[in-house]
């Protein structure tokens, strides 16, 4: 019978505590300049010249049809052949950005295609600009009905984000991996390390619900 | 000695796919048969059946199929099997799709008018022949483009096997990266083919969603 050993675990459990916290802190970088990334596609993808919208294209295609594990592998170990030399901590970062972006784009231009035709003739009927109409007619409702489709694919970037570990990046599970081969309590450290990034993607999921009540709970129909 | 990345090296790749194509179909039939019972106990009338598919479908959700591959590996050990690569990469990701599947196929179940289950109920139909012939039939026809599209996410999880030593399409690629020292080749290769594989699926599953919207609604 085995004999299962958490204490080893336990006393390092600040090492992974900094961690989880790196693990947050990449995932939150990465979904923010991502969500740019993604209104910038999407509004590229609805209202771009043909070229843009065909490259904008491709770019999903790409990323959406191959793993996120090669194309980290891309960003590190494929990119210093081009001359361009990334920090493991930068090159998963940026796989991270351009891999939420692909998915991010599509949800976002869902819903800015939501959005009424009629909406946007009224706002140019009384005067409001391009940028006005975009950020008061256009984006805010859009975002309102993509929001829950969002925050899931957040919590997907930040469970996916574990995978930054192996080209070295410093976050939850490579925290777990210093542990587990100085305890050699592998399975122990990875039981902990996975009830870890639950109790975040729990935690996310409740954020993420507050604040869609307090940022989305306008009244939709007067 | 650095080898040439030549022609036998791009058959070597290639042929790596095979694996990975094996190890999603072993995922994909071991996860519907799985995501099958998920999704029935998902709807059924017991309670304590509905929370433990939700706790099931919520934890394997909720964490890292990377943590799922590693304790699959480590846990082997544990229960006194060898370790080894295969059976841990088919038991991680059977599980994972199962939670998937069944969570998606929860939702085509419930998608199919109430109306059906209660007509069936009342010609008399018990609970296997309500489902085998009535409901499930219907919740197929909606779920096939949503299995497909997930058929693409879970061929695309297989190269997180190579992590724990299985060699597929991705690690097949890291072994002649290592011995070439062609990284940029190499790993654009991977990527087209898991695109080759990939991308016809996506098609395909986003033809299938869009002939369903236009069939139902009018």
């Amino acid at each position: 019978m085995y004999d299962f050993n958490f204490a080893p675990v336990f006393a390092s459990f600040d090492t992974l505590l900094v961690g989880a916290w790196l693990t947050i802190q990449m995932s939150t970088v990465a979904m923010v300049i991502g969500l740019v990334l993604s209104i910038l596609g999407a509004v590229g993808k609805t209202s771009g010249p043909k070229p843009v919208r065909i490259a904008i294209n491709v770019y999903i295609e790409i990323i959406r049809n191959t793993p996120f594990l090669v194309q980290l592998y891309f960003f590190f170990f494929a990119l210093p052949a081009l001359g361009v030399r990334l920090g493991p901590n930068q090159a998963a970062l940026l796989a991270l950005v351009v891999n939420f972006g692909a998915y991010g784009t599509e949800i976002v231009r869902a819903g800015v295609a939501s959005v009424g035709r009629g909406h946007i003739e009224a706002a140019k009927t009384v005067g409001l600009n391009f940028f006005q109409t975009l950020r008061y007619v256009i984006l805010k409702p859009a975002m309102r009905a993509v929001y829950p489709a969002l925050t899931s694919q957040f919590i997907y970037l930040m469970l996916a984000s574990s995978v930054v570990s192996v080209i070295s990046a410093t976050d939850l599970a490579a925290a777990g991996n210093d542990l587990q081969s100085q305890t050699f309590a592998s399975f122990e450290v990875y039981i902990v390390i996975t009830a870890m990034y639950f109790v975040m993607s729990l935690a996310f999921s409740g954020v993420f619900a507050l604040i869609g009540k307090l940022a989305f709970s306008y009244p939709l129909n007067r | 000695m650095i080898r040439e990345f030549g022609p036998n090296e791009v058959i070597y790749i290639t042929l790596a796919i095979r694996y990975t194509i094996l190890l999603s179909l072993i995922a994909f039939a071991g996860g519907a048969v799985g995501g099958l019972m998920v999704a029935l106990m998902r709807v059924s009338q017991n309670k304590y059946r509905r929370w433990i598919a939700m706790a099931f479908i919520r934890v394997f959700q909720g964490t890292p199929l990377l943590m799922q591959l590693f304790l699959a590996y480590f846990g082997m050990a544990i229960l006194g099997f060898p370790i080894d690569p295969w059976t841990a990469a088919s038991v991680a990701l059977i599980l994972h799709a199962a939670a998937f599947l069944g969570e998606i196929w929860r939702g085509c179940i419930e998608a199919v008018p109430t109306g059906q289950h209660e007509a069936a109920r009342v010609v008399g139909l018990g609970y296997v022949n309500r489902m085998r012939h009535v409901v499930l039939p219907q919740a197929f026809r909606i779920a096939v483009g949503p299995t497909t599209g997930f058929l693409v996410q879970l061929i695309k999880a297989t190269s997180l096997a190579s992590i724990i030593g299985f060699t597929e399409l991705t690690r097949a690629g890291q072994i002649i990266s290592n011995a070439t020292f062609q990284p940029f080749a190499v790993i654009s290769l991977v990527a087209v083919l898991y695109f080759i594989l990939c991308w016809p699926l996506s098609k395909l599953a986003a033809n299938l969603e869009h002939k369903f919207n236009q069939a139902t609604t009018r």
